[in-house]
């Protein structure tokens, strides 16, 4: 069944998106530059920041991650529509 | 140990159905330049490769699996609502013969994908210099398929591609100043 999805859903994507995508940036600049501080001080904080979106959004539209990374609420919410694709 | 995420790395949107850019995508799917071989060919490099890049081979082949998502999320949401006839129009023809809608991995002729489109050399500059290539290669195919559409929703998501195919390429020319860097200094000492 298709869960329909809100405003909410498409806004909280965005930012975890946008945010996700900060730290996909950091991390594959420290790979190569391993001793800027700087960076590694914005990477952390972002994985903060990014633990709080990621927070609210399962909370509101079920789990991100599977094998036992995310938490799910009664009944297995993981088989929940919708998938990526499909929104 | 992979762990799957339940979101697109970048929003995929498409403003209408267009199976004939759908299979022009197929391209950057099972192509020889796409994200399945890029993915495969980094992670597969990652053992034989010195230590000092095996964290960016592993993020780069990583992020190739979610821009490879992205693809499939574009080429399922141009053909789901298709009807066979405007398939055969796009050329789809012979694919909806074998596969009905489902995605394969085949290239925008309908070649399907072979290992043989990777390299695995095990001379790290070598592997790294394919590597570059790749993605300069992927970085034009990207462009020629933002000429190919008027679909503005879908032109945002494949330059959001085709930027991360200069980044991986940049990164990539520093893993191999890095490496000369340290046969230099091995050189030295």
């Amino acid at each position: 069944m298709k869960k329909t999805v809100d405003d909410h859903y498409y806004q909280l994507l965005e930012e975890l998106q946008a945010v996700d995508f900060v730290l996909v940036e950091l991390n594959l600049y420290l790979d190569t530059h391993p001793q800027d501080s700087q960076a590694l001080q914005q990477y952390n904080q972002h994985v903060q920041r990014r633990q709080q979106l990621a927070y609210q959004y399962e909370m509101n539209f079920g789990p991100l991650l599977h094998f036992g990374h995310s938490y799910s609420k009664q009944p297995w919410q993981w088989n929940h529509t919708p998938w990526p694709w499909q929104v | 140990m992979w762990i799957y995420e339940k979101k697109l790395q970048y929003p995929v949107r498409v403003n209408k159905c267009d199976p004939m850019m759908a299979k022009l995508l197929m391209e950057q799917y099972g192509g020889a330049d796409g994200e399945l071989a890029a993915a495969l060919r980094y992670l597969n490099q990652r053992y034989s490769i010195p230590d000092k890049v095996i964290g960016l081979l592993t993020d780069i082949g990583t992020e190739e699996f979610a821009h490879l998502e992205m693809i499939a999320t574009m080429i399922y949401k141009l053909t789901k609502d298709a009807t066979v006839e405007q398939l055969k129009d796009a050329g789809l023809g012979a694919h909806y013969a074998a596969h009905d809608r489902a995605l394969f991995y085949n290239n925008a002729d309908g070649v399907p994908f072979t290992a043989a489109y990777i390299q695995a050399k095990g001379d790290p500059i070598a592997d790294l210099y394919e590597d570059i290539a790749a993605e300069e290669k992927a970085r034009a195919t990207y462009q020629w398929l933002i000429d190919l559409t008027d679909d503005v929703d879908l032109q945002d998501s494949l330059k959001f591609l085709r930027e991360r195919e200069v980044i991986h390429s940049l990164r990539f020319r520093e893993a191999v100043e890095i490496l000369k860097a340290d046969r230099q200094l091995q050189k030295v000492y």
